[in-house]
């Protein structure tokens, strides 16, 4: 494995963390905190959907980006020659 | 309801001791089977842990007493402010997968003060990593022994003391015994029975009170009794009737959710009890997934606590609220005994006042009884609630002894291994775990017989003081190339030293003999949250330091480029 093959793995997976991270934000701290009261004028059933995000919605995003980061990284895990 | 618990030819005790003896018995079993016979059995459980057993016995290690017992009660009491502790209990795996799991993994070490260590080629790094591992692992088992005595006490209603120690003795047998493997397969045990006994009864109650069995879903419901009024619309009512905030607003600012919330998402990442558990699988790939499989097992109690608390803080409101003191329910009775409810009847009418206002509120429940009292107050029948107590020893044994073994590793293995007699031999080096895992069951087992204070509110501080040291110096190991030793152990310092002098003068009070008043915060931050800030003040001072000095010889670069890279992990290693 030559160390430009390593690099351009390197620069990928940054590329998948930071928007996989965005999203993480987005949910927790924006939709969960920031942007609380203006998603609260929103009903979804009996939640107001700033307190759905900030107790439930939250937590089910983070699940499924693991998982998305998992499959991502084993895609380039393979591209990249890296697989085992 | 009543009717079953007549006819029931058991009463909650007898079920509390069937289930708890079974329970230990299994435990006790795995000990004996997974006996550790190397180091690397000890530290690592081999190496060779399936991505499906860490996952469980990583979910177990995570849920303590805190999240078992008190987490629930404290959302309930808190209502939406509880949000800091569910999103940031679950968001530190995003953290964990994506920044530090996979790397620590392919870096194959023992132990997060070796990853320091090595990575930061200085004695001193890794000293002041010891010191911060033992810390925040002392910190944070004390409060697991507090809810193994307060389970005891109120079920089997003997002595916390003796509780504690009974606790303390079946903690040591499969920690000492089996080391990390005996641990982690006790731990897929303990998740099983954990996950069990909060789940039944949430969904009996969700049934009870809102027709639907997914308690996720029944708590955004309508009441089952036919009413038409959506569950969190008649809770926000009651709270506004009796003086408290809504339910669903919360009273914390903005920025103090903010900070609290971070604070434990990177003390999450940054925990060495949680980060050594990766280094129990073969691949970097399994370590990923791992994570994944963790964070999902978590989520199933995560998402329930927040509708449990929803349910009990209902309940309870109706159960008490203005009721005549002669008629309350047996629980009340038996919780009052163990001093975890008080009722003064300020205004002598002989009936319960429960409202925000401090002068005219005459009960005070301890939230960290919701949990356990809850399916009492729903009137569940009694192998439930003895469920709930086995479940509660469950969660908070296996993070105890997920802590034990940090404890013991970081004494048996960073300070005399690699510091103070590099010659000992492997069996030594064994005997030195062992007796250091007894030293600590002992010191945690002190902790709970004189605990400090609120369990959550302790193992909150925790988190500040993780967030405060590894993560960072961890992060910057990885992610940064240039980063050095000067920087990295200027860092650490800086940072759990400002954790805990905030913690010290704004938690603790020992400064000033009270302690201050809100107003007094930084910025408005809590002391739970100050770990964010003193997290941005390691950061800050390890880059500025950086800059000054010289940069990590070239091998210790090559380290770095080869920890980015995930193939060729092999097995932990000395």
């Amino acid at each position: 494995m030559t160390k430009s093959n390593a690099k351009a793995y390197w620069k990928e997976n940054i590329r998948y963390v930071l928007i996989l991270l965005l999203v993480w934000f987005l949910v927790s701290y924006g939709a969960g905190i920031i942007f609380k009261d203006v998603l609260n004028n929103i009903k979804l059933g009996g939640f107001k959907l700033g307190f759905w995000f900030a107790q439930q919605g939250s937590m089910y995003v983070f699940v499924i980006l693991i998982f998305v980061y998992v499959r991502l990284m084993n895609k380039l895990d393979k591209k990249y020659g890296y697989d085992e | 309801m009543s009717s079953m618990m007549l006819v029931a030819p058991l009463d909650v005790q007898n079920w509390t001791y069937i289930f708890v003896g079974i329970t230990f018995a299994i435990y006790i079993g795995i000990a004996i089977w997974s006996r550790a016979s190397s180091t690397k059995e000890f530290y690592v459980a081999g190496g060779g842990v399936s991505p499906l057993a860490n996952g469980m016995a990583t979910a177990a290690d995570w849920m303590s007493a805190a999240s078992f017992i008190s987490m629930a009660g404290i959302i309930s009491f808190a209502g939406y402010d509880g949000a800091v502790y569910l999103m940031g209990w679950t968001g530190g795996y995003v953290l964990l997968a994506l920044l530090l799991a996979p790397y620590l993994r392919k870096f194959g070490k023992f132990t997060v003060p070796d990853f320091i260590g090595d990575r930061y080629y200085s004695k001193t790094a890794r000293l002041v990593a010891v010191f911060c591992a033992l810390l925040v692992s002392f910190t944070y088992v004390a409060g697991q022994m507090r809810g193994v005595g307060i389970v005891f006490s109120r079920f089997l209603e003997v002595d916390i003391n003796t509780g504690v120690i009974i606790g303390m003795i079946i903690v040591l047998f499969y920690a000492v015994l089996g080391g990390m493997k005996g641990i982690t397969y006790t731990q897929v045990a303990q998740y099983c029975v954990l996950i069990f006994a909060f789940m039944v009864p949430a969904i009996f109650i969700s049934i009870q009170m809102t027709g639907n069995p997914i308690p996720q879903l029944g708590f955004g419901g309508k009441l089952a009794d036919g009413s038409g009024t959506y569950l969190l619309d008649k809770l926000d009512g009651l709270s506004t009737e009796l003086g408290f905030t809504e339910y669903t607003e919360g009273s914390k600012s903005l920025i103090d959710v903010f900070a609290i919330t971070l604070a434990l998402m990177v003390g999450t990442a940054g925990l060495p009890h949680v980060i050594v558990r990766f280094f129990t699988v073969k691949r970097v790939k399994d370590a990923r997934k791992s994570a994944g499989i963790a964070l999902l097992l978590i989520a199933i109690l995560y998402t329930t606590a927040p509708a449990v608390a929803v349910f009990a803080r209902t309940n309870m409101i109706e159960t008490v609220s203005n009721q005549p003191y002669s008629g309350v329910p047996e629980w009340f009775k038996k919780w009052e005994t163990t001093g975890l409810i008080t009722f003064t009847d300020k205004n002598n009418d002989g009936r319960i006042q429960y409202v925000a206002d401090a002068s005219k509120n005459e009960l005070v429940v301890d939230r960290d009884i919701m949990v356990l009292a809850n399916p009492e107050i729903a009137n569940l029948p009694g192998w439930v609630i003895a469920l709930v107590a086995a479940g509660g020893l469950a969660a908070a044994l296996s993070t105890a002894a997920g802590l034990l073994l940090v404890i013991s590793a970081s004494v048996s293995h960073d300070l005399i291994k690699k510091v103070i007699k590099p010659s000992i031999s492997e069996k030594g080096e064994l005997v030195a775990a062992r007796l250091s895992a007894v030293g600590a069951v002992c010191v945690a087992g002190y902790f709970g017989i004189h605990p400090p204070g609120f369990v959550a509110a302790v193992v909150a501080l925790a988190f500040g003081l993780a967030a405060a040291s590894f993560f960072p110096a961890i992060i910057l190991g990885v992610f940064y190339k240039r980063m050095n030793k000067e920087g990295a152990i200027a860092g650490m310092v800086v940072g759990i030293t400002s954790m805990l002098l905030y913690m010290i003068k704004y938690k603790l009070g020992w400064f000033d003999d009270v302690v201050p008043d809100k107003s007094a915060w930084w910025f408005g931050i809590s002391p739970e949250g100050f770990g964010t800030v003193a997290m941005i003040l390691n950061f800050v001072v390890s880059i500025t330091i950086m800059k000054f000095t010289p940069a990590p010889p070239e091998e210790v670069q090559d380290i770095v480029e080869n920890i980015r890279i995930p193939s060729g992990a092999g097995e932990a290693t000395h």
